[in-house]
C-alpha cells in the first residue's frame, strides 16, 4: 500500500512541481541575456514568484518520495513506472496550463501507460 | 544555426551524457537507499535518523551529482536541439537503468519488464513526434 502512496507522490508532486515551475517561468518571461550577472538577476526574480516556491516544495517532496520508493522496490521497476508522469504532465498541461493536446500525443501517453502497466505486472 | 558535423558530434556526446547520467544517478540513489533501509515506522521521530543517514551518505550525494550532471547536459542540449528530438532520445534512459541495475546492483529484470520498458520507449517516441508547441503564443 505504501508503494502506491509513494508512487503517487513521486508522480503527482513531481509533475505538479514541474507545472508550477513552468507557470512561474511564464510569469518571468523568456531569457535572452545569458551573461552571469543577468542570470543571477533572473534567479532572484524567479525567487520572488510564489509559484516557484510551491514548485520547489513539491519537487522536494517528490525527490524524498522517490528515495523512499527506492528503499522498498528495485530501481529497474521504479524508474520506468515514473514514466506515468507523461500522463500526469499531459493531463496537468491540459487542465492547469490550458494547452491543446493533439490526438497523437494522447496516443503516445496511452502507449506509455500500457508499458508502465507491463512493468508493474513484472513486480514480484 | 546551420547543422555541422561538429554540432552533430556535440549533440550526440551530450545525449550520451543524458542517457547515462540519469540512470546512473538513480542506480546510485537506489544503492544508497538499499544500504540505509526503509523506515520501519513513518512517524517523524523515526524518519529523522533516516534523513540524517540520507544526508551523510556518499553514495546518495554521488547519485545527486550524477542527476545534476544529467540536468545540465539536458538543459545544454535543449539550447540548440529540438525538444521533440531530445525527448524521445532520452527515453533510452529507461532501458539503460534496467541494464545498469542488472550489472551494478544484480537486480533480476524479468522479460515482461523489458517488454514494458520497450513499450514505454515507443510511447515516448510517439509523444516526441508531436509538435512541441500546440498552443498559440500569447
Amino acid at each position: 500500500m505504501r508503494e502506491f502512496f509513494f508512487l503517487f507522490l513521486v508522480i503527482v508532486a513531481g509533475t505538479g512541481g514541474e507545472l508550477c515551475v513552468t507557470r512561474a517561468m511564464k510569469v518571468i518571461g523568456e531569457v535572452h541575456d545569458f551573461q552571469p550577472a543577468a542570470l543571477v538577476r533572473f534567479v532572484f526574480r524567479a525567487m520572488r514568484v510564489g509559484w516557484m516556491w510551491i514548485g520547489i516544495g513539491m519537487m522536494t517532496l517528490a525527490f524524498f518520495s522517490l528515495l523512499a520508493m527506492l528503499s522498498i522496490e528495485n530501481v529497474s521497476l521504479v524508474v520506468p513506472v515514473t514514466a506515468l508522469s507523461y500522463a500526469a504532465g499531459t493531463t496537468g498541461a491540459k487542465l492547469f496550463l490550458h494547452e491543446r493536446i493533439s490526438p497523437q500525443r494522447w496516443l503516445g501517453v496511452l502507449i506509455v501507460c500500457v508499458g508502465v502497466t507491463l512493468v508493474w505486472l513484472s513486480r514480484r | 544555426m546551420k547543422d555541422s558535423p561538429g554540432l552533430h558530434f556535440k549533440t550526440y556526446v551530450l545525449l550520451l551524457f543524458v542517457v547515462l547520467f540519469a540512470p546512473l544517478g538513480n542506480v546510485l540513489l537506489s544503492k544508497g537507499m538499499k544500504g540505509i533501509g526503509s523506515a520501519q515506522n513513518w512517524a517523524p521521530a523515526d524518519l529523522f535518523p533516516v534523513l540524517v543517514k540520507i544526508l551523510t551518505s556518499g553514495t546518495i550525494w554521488l547519485g545527486i551529482a550524477c542527476l545534476l550532471a544529467f540536468f545540465v547536459a539536458y538543459m545544454l542540449v535543449l539550447t540548440w536541439a529540438d525538444y521533440s528530438y531530445v525527448q524521445p532520445a532520452s527515453a533510452f534512459s529507461y532501458a539503460v537503468v534496467a541494464v545498469l541495475s542488472y550489472f551494478l546492483l544484480g537486480e533480476v529484470v524479468p522479460p515482461l519488464r523489458w517488454a514494458g520498458i520497450a513499450v514505454i520507449c515507443v510511447g515516448v517516441f510517439v509523444v516526441g513526434r508531436t509538435p512541441p508547441r500546440t498552443t498559440e503564443k500569447a
